[in-house]
This record gives C-alpha cells, sequence and structure tokens, in this order.
C-alpha cells in the first residue's frame, strides 16, 4: 500500500464511495438515491481491487450493482408516485444524529486500533482459494445459505401464484 | 521454421523495443503506462472499425437476406453507408424532453457504451497478447453484462416518457431472467478447464487439440441464445420493437445518442460473438494454423463467422413475444442447463478423480451431443404440448360441447 498510484486510487474511490453514500441519504428522489447506491456498490468494488481481491470486486459489482440495484429499482417502481420523495422526512434530524455518533464511534475506534498487518501472498488465484474455503472449513454456512436461497424462492414462487386454480386469466 | 515467427510476428517487434528500451531507461511504470495506452488504442481502433464495419455488414447480409440489394448508393456497393449515417445523426438536432430528467438523461448512451469496450480487455489475441489477464476473466464479462441493463433502464426512465419505461422494464426483465442461463452456460466450459482465466481456456484448447463447443455443444447453443436475448437482438428484441412501443427505451434519445444507442448494439454483438469464439470455439488458435498465419487475424475471422450467424438469425427470424421469451428462458433455458452443468460436473469429476486418459473426452462429447438432443426434444414436447387444447370459456348459452384436437403423438393432460 506504499505505492503512490494505490494510495491515489483508494483516495479516489474511497471518495467516490462516501460522496455518493452521502448523496444516496441528501436526494430528492427515490430513484436518483438508487443510482447513487449503485455508484458506491461500484466504487467498493474498486476498493476491492486495490487489496488484490479480484474475485471478490468483480462478485460485487456482479451480485450488487448489477441483481439487487434492479431488485431496489423494481420494489421502488411498484410505489405510488407520491411516495417516492425522499426528501421530506420527518425523522431526519434524529437519523443524521444517530449516524454521525456512529460514524464518529467507528473512526474513533479505527483509528485507534493496533491492527495486525498481515503480509500474505494468496498462491494461485483467489477464485480458486475461495472456493476451496467454502468446501473445506466453511462448508457449513456454505450448506446453510443454499438451503436459504432455496427457502427465498419457494417463497417467491408461493407470493405470486393466483389465487385460485381455475379462474380463467 | 525459425522464420515463422518472424512472419507472423513482425508488427510485434517495434513495440517490444519500444519497451525495452523505456524499461531501461525511463522506468517500469512509465514502459507500462506506455504499453497500456498503445494496448487501449489498439483495442479501441478494433472497437471503431468494427462498430463502422457492422452497420454496412448488417444491412447488406439483411438485405440480400430479404432479397434485395441493401444500401448500394452512398460509394461504391454502398460501403460508406456507415459515413454517410454518421453524419446524418450528427446534424440531427438534439432533443430534450423538458420534464426529462436534466443530467440523468445524457448520462445513459454514455454508460451503455463502457461495458461494450471493456469487454474487449478480456480476450487473448494472440498467446501473449491480452490486455487484461485476469484470473476471473469469465466472471468479468458476465459483471459487464449485467451493468447494460441498468444503463438501459436509467434511459426509459428519464425520458419520462410512458413508452421509453415500458421498454425499460421489458428489457430489464428478459436481461435479468437471461443472465442465469448464460451464466450456467458459460460455467461448463469453466468446470472442464478448472479455471475462469480466458487465455488459460484457450491453451486448454489447444493442448487438447479440440474446441469445447465439440465436448459441450448444448452450453454453447444455450449461451447463442441467451447472449441474443441480453443483446436485445432478434427474435428477442422486444426492447426496440418498432411496431408495438415506438422505438422502447430510446424512444427520446435523437441524433447522435441513438447513434450510440445502435452502435452499442452493434459492438456488443462483436463482444459476444468474441466471447463464443473464444470459449467455444478455440479463440486464436485453428488447430496449429496459429503459427503461420498471424492469431488475431484467426480470432477475428471467427468473431466475424459469429457475428454473421447473429445478422442470420436476426434475417430469419420473426420476433417472439415477452411471454415466449420470458417462458422459453425459465421453463426451458434454466433447466436444461442445469441439468447439463450436473451431467458435465460429474464427468469433470470422474476424469479428475479417477486419472482417466484424455480420450475419454469423445465419448463424454458423444454422451453431451445425446443428452443435448434429447434434451431439447423433450422440453420442447413438454412445452408445446398444451397448445393443442381449445382454451375452455365460461358461456352464456350452452351449446355442444367443443370437442379438442388431438394432439400429435401422445397428448398430456396438465
Amino acid at each position: 500500500m506504499d505505492d503512490l498510484a494505490v494510495v491515489i486510487a483508494f483516495y479516489v474511490l474511497a471518495g467516490i464511495t462516501l460522496l455518493s453514500a452521502l448523496m444516496v441519504s441528501i436526494v430528492r428522489d427515490l430513484i436518483h438515491a438508487v443510482l447513487f447506491l449503485i455508484l458506491s456498490f461500484i466504487g467498493v468494488a474498486g476498493l476491492y481491487i486495490t487489496l488484490s481481491a479480484d474475485f471478490v470486486a468483480v462478485a460485487q459489482v456482479l451480485i450488487y450493482a448489477g441483481a439487487i440495484s434492479v431488485l431496489m429499482l423494481f420494489a421502488i417502481l411498484l410505489t405510488p408516485r407520491s411516495a417516492r420523495d425522499n426528501s421530506r422526512v420527518s425523522y431526519a434530524a434524529p437519523i443524521s444524529a444517530i449516524a454521525g455518533l456512529l460514524g464518529a464511534v467507528i473512526i474513533f475506534v479505527g483509528l485507534n486500533t493496533e491492527w495486525a498487518e498481515v503480509d500474505r501472498e494468496i498462491d494461485g488465484s483467489t477464485a480458486r482459494a475461495i472456493g476451496n474455503a467454502l468446501l473445506d472449513p466453511y462448508v457449513l454456512p456454505f450448506e446453510i445459505a443454499s438451503v436459504l436461497l432455496a427457502i427465498a424462492m419457494i417463497g417467491a414462487i408461493i407470493l405470486v401464484r393466483p389465487n385460485d386454480e381455475e379462474g380463467d386469466l | 521454421m525459425s522464420l515463422l515467427p518472424v512472419l507472423t510476428s513482425w508488427y510485434a517487434y517495434p513495440f517490444e523495443e519500444l519497451y525495452g528500451w523505456l524499461d531501461d531507461n525511463v522506468g517500469t511504470e512509465v514502459a507500462y503506462v506506455v504499453a497500456a495506452v498503445i494496448g487501449a488504442v489498439g483495442i479501441l481502433t478494433f472497437v471503431g472499425l468494427g462498430a463502422l464495419a457492422n452497420v454496412w455488414l448488417e444491412r447488406k447480409i439483411i438485405g440480400r437476406m430479404q432479397v434485395r440489394r441493401g444500401p448500394n448508393r452512398v460509394g461504391p456497393g454502398g460501403l460508406l453507408q456507415p459515413v454517410a449515417d454518421a453524419i446524418k445523426l450528427i446534424q440531427k438536432e438534439v432533443l430534450q424532453p423538458r420534464a426529462a430528467d436534466g443530467g440523468l438523461f445524457n448520462l445513459p448512451p454514455i454508460i451503455v457504451f463502457i461495458p461494450a469496450m471493456l469487454t474487449f480487455a478480456v480476450f487473448a489475441w494472440a498467446p501473449d497478447m491480452v490486455y487484461a489477464d485476469l484470473d476471473v476473466g469469465v466472471l468479468y464479462l458476465l459483471a459487464l453484462s449485467s451493468i447494460t441493463s441498468l444503463a438501459i433502464f436509467i434511459a426509459g426512465w428519464s425520458s419520462n416518457n410512458k413508452y421509453a419505461l415500458l421498454g425499460a422494464m421489458r428489457v430489464i426483465a428478459m436481461a435479468i431472467a437471461y443472465e442465469i442461463p448464460l451464466v450456467l452456460s458459460l460455467l461448463a466450459p469453466v468446470l472442464l478447464v478448472g479455471s475462469m482465466n480466458i487465455p488459460e481456456i484457450i491453451n486448454w484448447q489447444r493442448e487438447h487439440h479440440t474446441w469445447i463447443a465439440f465436448i459441450l455443444p448444448l452450453p454453447m447453443l444455450i449461451y447463442a441464445f441467451a447472449a441474443t436475448a441480453e443483446l436485445n437482438r432478434t427474435p428477442a428484441d422486444i426492447a426496440e420493437a418498432e411496431s408495438e412501443i415506438v422505438a422502447g427505451f430510446h424512444t427520446e434519445y435523437s441524433g447522435m445518442k441513438f447513434g450510440l444507442f445502435y452502435a452499442v448494439e452493434l459492438v456488443n454483438a462483436l463482444a459476444v460473438s468474441g466471447i463464443m469464439a473464444s470459449l467455444f470455439f478455440g479463440g486464436y488458435s485453428l488447430f496449429g494454423l496459429d503459427r503461420w498465419v498471424p492469431p488475431w487475424a484467426i480470432l477475428i475471422g471467427k468473431i466475424y463467422i459469429f457475428y454473421f450467424g447473429l445478422i442470420w438469425l436476426r434475417g430469419t427470424l420473426p420476433r417472439l413475444r415477452i411471454d415466449q421469451l420470458m417462458g422459453f428462458a425459465w421453463k426451458m433455458l434454466i433447466p436444461m442447463a442445469l441439468i447439463n452443468i450436473a451431467v458435465v460436473a460429474i464427468q469433470v469429476l470422474l476424469w479428475r478423480e479417477l486419472e482417466l486418459t484424455n480420450w475419454v473426452l469423445v465419448p463424454y462429447a458423444i454422451i453431451n451431443l445425446v443428452l443435448a438432443v434429447v434434451l431439447i426434444r423433450q422440453f420442447y414436447r413438454m412445452l408445446t404440448a398444451g397448445f393443442y387444447r381449445l382454451p375452455t370459456r365460461v358461456r352464456l348459452v350452452p351449446e355442444v360441447s367443443v370437442p379438442s384436437l388431438p394432439a400429435p403423438g401422445s397428448a398430456t393432460q396438465p
């Protein structure tokens, strides 16, 4: 992390991420907020790349910016137009106070922790390392996650099934 | 034999000299930056010229398929037609609806071009000519295709136009539906080779003297159709169905912005052809011919052969309805891709764990071909069996019962 290019890249990406995350809560239109959230996702993917985690970065773009943001956009488009105003929120002041407090606590803790810097190289590709990790030590969370996804899919299918079986469409 | 490398890679020597000189005299970082810039300029030149050539190719070939000549007025044989198109689009009045989202309206033509350009970065044009040798190359290509659908949605949303929004919603529904068979079909070559690195996949095909398309025919077909649907080309161009929703998501875009959308569609077609050529058909290698002919020429030739295949599909097939498209993706492509992944995984496991010889790929190829034919036939019959039954409606006036047509072969009762 001492290379000048990496430092510049880190600051630019961190700036993009934080600025777009801030704009998510400030901007008026809800769709604009989702678009700024997508920009912050892509910024986070860039930060993963500065840490040489290529698989995680590409997976972040594919899953967050590709699928989850589409889900959020669909959810927003199914709400009535009057409910899409992001600005007039009555509890804006207490929430921003709590968020600021939380941010200050995290920054304070982050700056005062003795981070153990590990200079370990992954031999081979990170995707292979993640795959081996998911199948050897972490196989139980992997299987639980797949069961959870199957439950979610079955739940979604049950939710959108038509009510009466013999009704004409 | 030592003359051959000179004959086929004479163009590389000045660049290697430049890199060596910069590396020795100025510094490795500067050499790296200069190499990156030169490589980017080369790839972007190919993309730009490809976009121009594709306009002419597409209109001429579709014209011929429709028993007409295609553009033949501008320049010899219509070769300057892309230039005429570009000039026409540039000199058009730039319109923006007053109620459209200001900054957001100008963004999609730019955003939609970025994934199209970035796809070409991971292609292997020659054994040592990769712009970005990513270990997760295949996943990177999938991530880029998911960004394109976002850009189209922003285009449809910011136009403040019901037809544009309708087109954008259709595109997103279709894009996320076809992303799953796309991912699953690209997973099959990755399983076979054991790596997501695209030069390594091409090396595997070179070492085993075969194309992955021979071993895995079903993923190739699934990828061909899923990629056509992701590109919003006919038969899946429900997003820009001119007869239905004016022009879909790019209704409100005039002039060069529409030109950019159109160019991106063509460049994306080139990118998809490139992916298919690299992953399924050997990339720059042609059973040893790449020692005599520059490998990037072989790759470009293959790309244009598959692009001709895409144009052929466009000229021949009618447009599918949105429910037909979604039904095809969810009910046919995804189960077929899943079954295929299971079979391929078992095959690769047997091959790797039991340390079988490489000749076991031949029976694997035969099994996969039989599986492909059987699956396609069975799913086709399963999906079209219900259409031979007349629909029953509530009738106000009682009448004699309407007999249902006998289905060909065996009729399945749903």
